[in-house]
């Protein structure tokens, strides 16, 4: 029989929700590791059961937790993670360099195919690697020591490397975002790695085009078009169609185009939703009114579902890694809040119940498919 | 060699699955730095929580008491006081009060 199963990090623990594919009655376990922040969890599409686990707090630093069993219990692993080669500086928030410090992993993503391997975005920006489950972790040096690097600087959540994509047509092609440098592709399986922020255009960075610089949010890719990438900016949804060579701006008639969630359906590649929030002043949804934004033509035209989401009086935020989509024939999408609210749409957004409702502050969200 | 007891703040305890107070083997003489090295030796998952894993420096957040003195501030080759290395008193790894 086919479920889901939600893995939610939050400000004080990790939840895990389970629920048949009727995604109506849910069980809710946790919290795990609670007072720590969950920065995210992730499974392994090569072994659902194999889900790692980003712990840190700031008294403790960084633990990775494993779970073997999809959830119930918990390892350790390693926490190590050692730049390849001495750091030098990037841009601190003044303008002047600051040495390139770790301080916690911002996003898991494991291998397609291998459920030893994943790859981990870090704060100060870097990529690191394991290919032992997480007992060890290697740095990918290529991409921190791109030649832009010395000219990165932090975003207001800090200088992190939040989004990993996995082209499934090419293992040597990975995407990679960083608040606030900008999206970068490798080719050669993460030996060297190219500036893709051709076609962003950012107001408040001093050439609104430059190669880097950009804060790109999120970034979301559909398996069956591993070219087509769609982006959510600081300001502005953004589409590209050749691998990020080139982007274009699909925000169409969205009432507000910030934001930082954006995802695609399962089964429809054209079909791509976003949460606006109000402002980069104002980080929450327009006019109190919690609203999932659909646009089935891949931008440009988008609907609003507000069918079981709160209409008045909703002033929470939606951060950049809390949506997430479900593989079952009728695609379930799902987003976290950080007023403690995990939402699920068993109907690809048609209506929305809440799963829970009072966790702490959500983190991220990401559901596995079980079969 | 050299038994102390050590207590350690709720977060690592749950993350080492031990109680409020540890008994590790230290080499002697025993000083501040070498009871730290013992903790992070008997307990494994405990490295890069107390200290940094790099530099060994003590995390900003993290403070050591005994006896009723904070040795946070001083050197890793600080003795112990001898209260704690005769097992009188535990020495203490605190998480600091701060955040919410």
């Amino acid at each position: 029989m086919s479920g889901v199963r939600v893995l939610v990090g939050t400000r004080k623990g990790a939840f895990v929700l389970t629920s048949d594919e009727g995604r109506k009655n849910w069980q809710v376990d946790g919290p795990h590791f609670g007072g720590w922040e969950m920065y995210h969890l992730k499974g392994s599409p090569a072994d659902p059961d194999r889900i790692y686990a980003s712990q840190s707090t700031g008294w403790h630093g960084q633990v990775v937790q494993r779970s073997d069993d999809g959830g119930k219990s918990w390892k350790a692993v390693g926490n190590d993670f050692s730049y390849a080669t001495v750091p030098g500086t990037h841009q601190w928030y003044d303008g002047t360099p600051h040495p390139w410090e770790f301080a916690r992993v911002w996003h898991f993503e494991p291998s397609l195919t291998d459920p030893d391997t994943v790859y981990a975005g870090v704060e100060d920006a870097a990529l690191f690697r394991t290919v032992d489950g997480g007992q060890t972790w290697q740095e990918l040096p290529g991409l921190r020591e791109h030649g832009s690097g010395p000219h990165w600087q932090p975003g207001a959540g800090g200088m992190c490397l939040h989004s990993i994509i996995l082209d499934p047509s090419d293992a040597d092609r990975i995407y990679i975002a960083i608040s606030a440098a900008g999206a970068f592709r490798t080719d050669d399986g993460g030996k060297s790695w190219k500036p893709i922020n051709k076609g962003l255009r950012s107001q408040g960075i001093p050439d609104e085009e430059a190669e880097v610089g950009h804060c790109v949010h999120h970034i979301a890719m559909h398996p069956s078009r591993p070219d087509t990438l769609f982006m959510q900016k600081h300001w502005d949804v953004m589409r590209t169609d050749d691998a990020g060579d080139n982007w274009r701006e699909v925000s169409g008639n969205l009432p507000t185009d910030f934001g930082f969630v954006i995802d695609v359906h399962a089964h429809e590649p054209e079909t791509v939703y976003v949460v606006p929030i109000k402002s980069d002043m104002e980080h929450y949804p327009l006019d109190g009114k919690l609203q999932v934004f659909r646009s089935r033509t891949g931008g440009e035209e988008w609907e609003p579902l507000t069918k079981g989401l709160p209409q008045s009086n909703c002033y929470v935020d939606v951060l950049r890694d809390s949506m997430s989509i479900d593989s079952l024939d009728e695609c379930g999408i799902y987003f976290g809040t950080t007023g403690g609210a995990v939402y699920c749409s068993p109907d690809g957004g048609d209506s929305w119940s809440a799963i829970v409702d009072n966790l702490p502050a959500v983190l991220s969200v990401e559901v596995q498919t079980l079969r | 060699m050299t038994t102390i007891r050590v207590v350690l703040p709720g977060h690592l305890r749950n993350l080492a699955q031990v109680g409020p107070e540890v008994t590790v083997d230290i080499a002697d003489p025993p000083t501040l730095g070498s009871a730290l090295d013992a903790v992070e030796a008997a307990y494994p998952v405990l490295r890069g929580t107390i200290r940094d894993r790099g530099t060994n420096k003590r995390r900003a957040f993290v403070r050591y008491f005994a006896c009723n003195e904070d040795l946070s501030h001083e050197p890793p080759d600080l003795p112990l006081p001898d209260e704690v290395v005769r097992g009188r008193e535990p020495f203490l790894i605190v998480g600091a009060m701060a955040g919410g």
